[in-house]
């Protein structure tokens, strides 16, 4: 009889378990949650690929009815020959400046606050400047560029010849705007350089400079790359610093065309000048929906293929040197 | 003994036990090389702190006439700024950025949140690294296009259709806050995120070790754990915000006229729309004008205000560092 | 190879008699040692990490051609001591030697001296194998490569010497080009040894270059040290006792005391002598207890 008893217990007892832990399998409550956090990231997935269609909407007809002349072409009154060869040329020079100026810059100061500075008062305040001037608004870099670059081009206060408003002083202006942008990816990938290389090049005598110069900045390059191609699609698609410093928005004098020559022409430098974002800025802000809606697409068409293509290319880099580093 | 002869196989090894001539002190050029190199990089470094005061004083110097001349009862207190007729009421400027900024938040802040929380706590790997790329590129796309879509779609399909058509045709405080909102939402993204993954996995195990479900330990442990990120999230979004100048500049309706109003379906100018639009005016506004210094002028307050929730949120940023 | 034979006590001046064999010191080959020059010269070191003094009064005569072993337990300074022959201790921050190390006659410390000169001469293999990632010949050639561009034939003999000595040649010599990531770990500790003895330096230091490796890996290394040993000097930081026993010419044993303040730990050097002496017939205690296995 108590055997009996005892069994029977079991099994009651093993079924009132299976079922506390068997019971509710569905968490409609949970699943709910997660989808909605889901859609969040969605949402902007979305945004992404609607800005796309919408651009490609309102600016492939320009280039499907116009091609080539629609890129030739120069800024104009009329929307059917107004082209965007000036900005690209402008555009051009900034995203050259950016690399001369910015890249060896920031890496410098990179390599200086990683491998040379002592940990002390003055480079936490190095650091902490770099850090406050990424940031700063681009319209207030906008604001250095005015009264720096292009007045003291004049030599003068407050001088207001307006042709002091070059190219040059535009490139320059974006270079400080991305500088503190290299400056940080570069101390990043400075930082990921394992010690114990470092320590192996000491350890068979090299001096700093020499264990920088063949451990560090080659092992740290894939990630410095990336820093720089980032901060060159971002200064390329900067225009507030454009307005500030004085860019063309109306016309900018006739077109010298879009070729290899006038590209790479260097006395654009010292013209004044536009560029492709400042371009899309002025057109989008006419009453003519034609400049307003169908040329300023076209232009983001161009400008957008540019950054993007830049952007993608450099996460793609740095994600493929991050999978062969942890391997 | 090295003799620095780059062909001597013959190192110092070889040589037998001390002798008096052994010199440690070097190769002189290459100390100078050294030197010199050290050098070059600390120039780089302090440049940055060159830049900074650089702007400073390019803020002050000129902003200076404007603060040392205007009738500063007038420029806080009225309504209306209007560089040409010579109205300087900073109230509009000011009560239009909160307007953009506030709706800009409202947009980012859930939505960045909750793509963080999923990246963080819910994403299988496989779809992080596919999904996770998507905040990066959105981050990448300048906010002259961003402008655009705010004015050319934002404004009549979003606007328009939940406010009226009227509203929806031109440029508004509310369509340019949308597009301001996309702007900050891979800032919020990004800053949560890490603040999310810098919370120990051993406060989930304990957590669902707890029988907690997911979106409970979620919600009441980690979030609450990365509290200090999410502020400094918050808190940089802001800033980005107000920081923002083309979206407003092309997207919130105002040419360069800023009248007070707080109904984000009117036009707004903000600070840095006002800027911009006083330095794509005539030319004529540059030089010892009021204008011109006044451009400067709201520059100072932008740059101390940015700074302000810059050294703020970026202290947040630091103690989520240091917390784990 | 050596012969393990069991050593007889030496004349027992302790006052318990001999005591029991804990550990076999093989048969070294008995040169006099006084007959050795003296290349690194300790005396009454100690090296503070900012305030904090980690390890004092180390009082060491390193001899050429001879494997000096730095025995005790963790924490002890071992490490700390070993880095200052090479002055790595540089690279960390508010690292500060006290005392006198002469190297050669010549004062290690001394104000005119250039870390980068001294590390030439004297090389360091490292705990964890730390090969550079690029080709097996460029790891090699690094160390030469500092110092002046060499004819190709000239490079390459060097090279070849290096990985023979190191006892690695045969097992890469086909494929010198490919990187040295793709080497097991003992294969990259030899690669790092040949690596340090490329630049033909006067000393060796190894820190605790087995601890990361298996059985077979470290006795090859051990033998390897044993070949080399008569163009180098060897000193090897070490947590195996054994191994000390088995290599080592003279051994140093370190220990900490515990501050009673601060509680923080002090390295000390407790005693230095012959190799067969410290593990047949220590003169402190506290050594005695180490060998035998009673603490640490």
């Amino acid at each position: 009889m108590a055997l009996t008893t005892i069994a029977a217990n079991r099994g009651a007892v093993q079924g009132s378990v299976a079922q506390a832990i068997e019971g509710r399998r569905s968490d409609l409550r949970g699943r709910l949650f997660e989808l909605a956090l889901a859609v969040c990231l969605i949402v902007s997935l979305v945004v992404l690929v609607l800005m796309i269609y919408d651009v490609l909407g309102d600016g492939l007809s320009v280039y499907t009815e116009r091609g080539w002349d629609f890129l030739n072409g120069g800024l104009s009154q009329s929307a059917d020959r107004a082209g965007i060869a000036q900005g690209i040329i402008g555009s051009f020079w900034i995203a050259t400046t950016v690399l001369v100026v910015s890249i060896p810059l920031g890496i410098g100061a990179a390599v200086y606050l990683e491998e040379y500075a002592p940990r002390n008062r003055l480079t936490s305040f190095i650091e902490i400047n770099v850090r406050n001037l990424a940031g700063v608004p681009s319209v207030v870099y906008g604001l250095l560029g005015l009264a720096i670059f292009v007045e003291a081009l004049g030599g003068f206060v407050g001088k207001s010849d307006a042709s002091h408003s070059t190219l040059i002083a535009a490139g320059v202006t974006l270079a400080v705007l991305v500088l503190p942008i290299v400056i940080i990816t570069t101390t990043e990938a400075i930082r990921a350089v394992p010690n114990a290389l470092r320590e192996g090049a000491y350890g068979v005598g090299a001096t700093r400079w020499e264990v920088i110069r063949s451990q560090v900045l080659p092992y740290a390059m894939p990630g410095i790359v990336t820093g720089g191609l980032l901060a060159i699609a971002r200064a390329v698609g900067e225009a507030a610093p454009l307005i500030l410093v004085g860019a063309l928005t109306g016309l900018a004098g006739r077109s010298p065309g879009l070729s290899v020559s006038s590209v790479l022409d260097p006395s654009s430098l010292t013209d004044r000048f536009t560029a492709m974002p400042i371009i899309i800025t002025s057109w989008s802000r006419l009453p003519d929906p034609d400049f307003r809606i169908h040329n300023a697409a076209a232009a983001i068409i161009a400008m957008l293929a540019f950054v993007l293509l830049v952007n993608t290319f450099a996460i793609l880099l740095r994600n493929r040197f991050e999978k062969k580093r942890a391997a | 003994m090295s003799d620095g002869s780059s062909s001597s196989l013959v190192g110092p090894g070889i040589t037998p036990g001390p002798t008096a001539a052994l010199d440690l002190s070097g190769d002189p050029r290459r100390h100078r090389r050294e030197r010199a190199m050290g050098a070059l990089f600390f120039v780089a470094a302090v440049g940055s702190v060159v830049i900074s005061v650089a702007i400073i004083w390019s803020l002050f110097s000129r902003g200076w006439d404007f603060i040392s001349q205007a009738s500063w009862g007038d420029v806080l207190t009225a309504d209306t700024w209007n560089p040409r007729q010579n109205m300087y009421g900073l109230r509009p400027l000011i009560v239009a950025t909160l307007v953009v900024s506030g709706v800009a938040m409202i947009v980012a802040v859930p939505l960045g949140l909750g793509a963080a929380i999923y990246l963080a706590e819910f994403a299988r790997p496989r779809i992080r690294s596919f999904l996770k790329p998507i905040l990066e590129v959105l981050a990448g796309v300048p906010s002259v296009v961003i402008a655009f879509f705010a004015l050319g779609w934002i404004a009549p399909h979003i606007v328009g259709t939940l406010f009226g058509e009227e509203h929806g045709r031109g440029g508004s405080m509310l369509a340019a806050g949308i597009g301001v909102g996309i702007l900050a939402i891979p800032l919020v993204a990004s800053v949560s995120e890490d603040a999310m993954r810098a919370v120990p996995n051993s406060l989930r195990e304990a957590s669902s070790g707890l029988g907690a479900r997911k979106m409970h330990t979620t919600l009441r442990v980690v979030l609450p754990a990365a509290v200090s990120g999410l502020v400094a999230a918050f808190i940089l979004a802001v800033s980005r915000a107000i920081g923002e100048t083309m979206v407003v500049f092309i997207a919130a309706g105002a040419a360069s006229v800023g009248q007070y109003s707080t109904n984000p379906l009117d036009s707004g100018l903000t600070m840095t729309a006002a800027m911009a639009s006083l330095a794509s005016g005539t030319d004529s506004v540059r030089g010892a004008t009021l204008a011109y210094a006044s451009l400067f002028m709201v520059g100072i307050f932008l740059f101390f205000l940015t700074l302000g929730l810059n050294i703020i949120g970026n202290f947040f940023v630091r103690r989520v560092r240091q917390a784990y | 190879m050596t012969d393990h034979t069991v050593t007889e006590p030496s004349d027992a001046v302790e006052d318990d008699g001999p005591m029991p064999q804990a550990i076999e010191v093989p048969e070294h080959d008995r040169r006099d040692p006084e007959s050795l020059p003296i290349v690194f010269e300790v005396r009454d070191l100690a090296v503070y990490y900012g305030d904090f003094r980690a390890v004092r009064e180390v009082n060491i005569d390193v001899r050429q051609h001879e494997i000096t072993a730095f025995i005790g337990p963790s924490g002890c300074g071992k490490t700390t001591v070993l880095r200052c022959f090479d002055r790595m201790n540089d690279l960390i921050p508010g690292a500060r030697p006290e005392g006198t190390i002469n190297y050669h006659g010549v004062p290690l410390y001394g104000p005119k001296v250039d870390p980068v000169e001294v590390r030439r001469r004297i090389g360091m293999v490292f705990q964890k194998p730390n090969p550079f990632p690029k080709s097996i010949y460029d790891n090699v050639a690094y160390g030469p490569r500092l110092r002046g561009r060499r004819r190709k034939g000239e490079m390459d003999s060097l090279v070849e010497e290096s990985l023979h000595k190191a006892a690695l040649w045969d097992e890469v010599k086909d494929r010198l080009k490919d990187s040295a990531n793709g080497l097991s770990g003992g294969q990259q500790q030899r690669l790092c040894i040949a690596r340090a003895i490329a630049t033909k330096p006067d000393v060796l230091l190894m820190d605790e270059p087995c601890s990361s490796l298996d059985p077979i890996a470290t006795a090859r290394i051990e033998d390897l040290m044993q070949e080399i040993k008569n163009e180098f000097t060897i000193v090897i930081v070490t947590h195996n006792m054994q191994q000390a026993a088995r290599v080592s010419d003279a051994t140093a044993f370190f220990s900490t005391e515990v501050n009673p303040e601060s509680d923080r730990r002090t390295g000390v050097l407790v005693e230095f002598d012959r190799t067969e002496t410290i593990f047949s017939n220590p003169s402190d205690e506290r050594t005695e207890n180490y060998i035998t296995g009673r603490f640490g």
